[in-house]
């Protein structure tokens, strides 16, 4: 059994104890939804660090900037800058106002039914799409990683989508939590080893270093190329780079804080001021694990080279083989283990906040008017929900195969997040003429137009798009404001508008929001 | 009432001007690489261009303002708690 597959079976064993622990905790929808609010802020803190570095941030990065230098930066740049739209504006706001999902705040003062379900669907397409890219990227690495241990893309898959469902279904959301803790701390410490590591091979001179970056050689066409990986460029090229740039910063700053299963982490502790103590907590990890990527990609960029990556598993695997030129096989199955360790909290947050708003917003207030038959109901249903939601995923990701281009399914959650959801959660927030028709225009527009946009792109159609940037934010996230305005404009609603102080007090005070658990 | 619109008052004057100040900041960062490649490509440290210098100070840049709000709201907090009290 090589060392790899050890350390991955350990970090499973750890979190079904975990889930064990959880589930033989209280029970009840403030449990399962919220954790019962009793989160301290570095717990939430670390919880939300957790659920936000996909392999996406872990591998995907590392691979752009050892492949393409210094353009993969800016995704760490805007992946930690991001949050600074959820501490300053929607953060506290929705602790306030919220019980267990982003529809609820929407829901406060506007007609409920219309407004979640149209913020149901969007969670759900968000969560979906995130989720699949994760399933197939999960799959595609562990097959990678343990091929000699003879595990198929296919059992990959379905291990995660099993496991997954486990942690929610048992465990609910403090299980999903202390993975996401756990896996946190796993991260942060493997990448500080490995950024030691790679400062440690050029004899800890950030001078020769910055010089091996400065001078990165590699074959293209069998030409001995050497190129200055810290210009930009590499990715972002004439003629639509620089907008598509701008079109990515954009998903990624407004798109962070329309993300349901990072919002839906905001309700798990007791008040507003924790909520944003956790989110500070949040950016400390988060930012130093970013500017980290430095050393991950530009260290992989100089010591393993572009030619040796692409000739062993392509930009993705550009972290592991980093670590195991540095430190051997089980420094290799450590880092191996993690990235596994980081898709699974992940997904495990993404079915959680998916099925909290399958149940609680779409089956308990539109289908049922807000009430709950019978005692436990909602819960039931969420459980549920998390099984056909993991059957679901793992069906598609194993029809898309381990070749799939899924980057693009990453990039539209963000698109869909920043077009549709934060329009409509800013101005049910802050405009007190907002009205349901806006809300639902808005949400439906943003969806809409970024769908569209990135299956009219290069992502899908490749040399023969419609639309030539692969990013839709520049486009999608204005009109996802513009049709929230020209709704809320072409109709009036004064029960909207009355409520609209009451929202305002309850935002900024925290009266009446929903209070912690008693044990 | 009063201390409420005095709330308001207080927290939108600390996160309408922060809001404004860290989109520019931010933006800056793609339009300038975007549209000014010669400028950013220059060298600043040793190697080290102004590209990646200024990408590395957004993450100050966050982290300072952050900091910042963190002590802002201690006074919104205060303020809030003398108007829950008073309601109650």
């Amino acid at each position: 059994m090589s060392t790899a597959l050890v350390m991955f079976l350990s970090f499973i064993a750890v979190t079904l104890g975990v889930t064990y622990w959880a589930a033989r905790q209280s029970s009840g929808a403030n449990s399962f939804f919220a954790a019962g609010r009793r989160l301290t802020a570095w717990q939430n803190g670390v919880a939300v660090a957790g659920d936000y570095m996909s392999a996406a941030s872990f591998l995907g990065i590392a691979g752009i900037i050892a492949l393409q230098g210094y353009d993969g930066f800016m995704y760490s740049v805007g992946w930690l800058v991001a949050y600074l739209t959820v501490l300053l504006i929607v953060a506290e706001p929705l602790r306030n106002s919220g019980k267990y999902t982003m529809a609820d705040v929407l829901a406060y003062r506007l007609s409920p039914r219309p407004v979640r379900a149209m913020a149901a669907l969007s969670t759900l397409t968000v969560s979906t799409f995130y989720m699949i890219a994760q399933m197939v990227g999960a799959g595609a690495l562990v097959a990678l990683l343990l091929k000699d241990s003879g595990i198929t893309y296919q059992t990959a898959v379905i291990g995660v989508g099993v496991l997954m469902v486990t942690y929610v279904v048992f465990g609910g959301m403090l299980a999903t939590t202390w993975v996401q803790i756990i896996k946190a701390i796993l991260l942060m410490s493997g990448t500080v080893l490995l950024s030691i590591l790679v400062l440690a091979h050029f004899d800890f001179s950030f001078g020769r270093f910055f010089y091996a970056i400065a001078h990165v050689t590699y074959t293209e066409n069998e030409v001995q190329m050497t190129k200055d990986f810290l210009q930009p460029g590499l990715r972002f090229k004439p003629p639509y780079g620089a907008l598509d740039l701008i079109s990515l910063s954009l998903a990624l700053i407004f798109g962070t804080a329309g993300l349901p299963h990072i919002l839906v982490r905001f309700y798990t502790v007791p008040d507003a001021k924790t909520a944003r103590i956790s989110v500070v907590w949040a950016m400390a990890l988060i930012g130093s694990f970013y500017i980290m990527t430095t050393f991950l990609g530009f260290g992989a960029a100089t010591i393993v080279g572009r030619d040796t990556i692409t000739a062993n598993g392509g930009t993705n695997m550009s972290a592991p083989l980093l670590a195991q030129t540095l430190g051997g096989d089980v420094f290799f199955a450590f880092v191996a283990a993690i990235a596994f360790a980081t898709i699974l909290a992940v997904v495990a947050g993404l079915t959680i906040s998916a099925s909290t708003s399958f149940a609680h917003d779409f089956y308990t207030n539109v289908l049922h008017h807000g009430k709950e038959r019978s005692p436990g109901e909602e819960v039931r249903v969420a459980r549920l929900t998390a099984f056909v939601v993991g059957a679901v995923a793992i069906a598609i990701a194993i029809l898309l195969g381990p070749t799939a281009n899924v980057a693009f399914l990453v990039a539209l959650a963000f698109a869909v997040a920043a077009s549709a959801n934060l329009p409509v959660i800013i101005l049910s927030l802050f405009w007190k003429r907002f009205n349901t028709v806006g809300a639902v225009a808005g949400l439906a527009t943003g969806l809409a137009a970024s769908i569209l946009l990135i299956l009219i792109g290069p992502s899908f159609m490749k040399a023969t798009a419609l639309f030539p940037l692969e990013n839709p934010g520049i486009v999608s996230i204005p009109l996802g404001f513009l049709g929230a305005v020209v709704g809320t404009l072409v109709t009036r609603e004064p029960a909207a508008e009355k409520k609209f102080a009451e929202l305002v007090v309850r935002a900024n005070t925290g009266l009446g929001a929903e209070k912690a658990v008693e044990h | 009432m009063e201390e409420f619109k005095a709330l308001v008052a207080a927290k939108l004057k600390f996160i309408v001007p922060a809001t404004f100040f860290f989109l520019m900041y931010y933006f800056a960062l793609p339009v300038l690489v975007g549209y000014a490649p010669r400028l950013m490509e220059t060298k600043v440290l040793g190697v080290v261009n102004l590209a990646y210098v200024f990408a590395l100070s957004q993450f100050f840049m966050a982290w300072i303002l952050a900091a910042m709000y963190l002590r802002a709201a201690g006074r919104f907090d205060e303020m809030a708690k003398d108007i829950v009290d008073k309601i109650k």
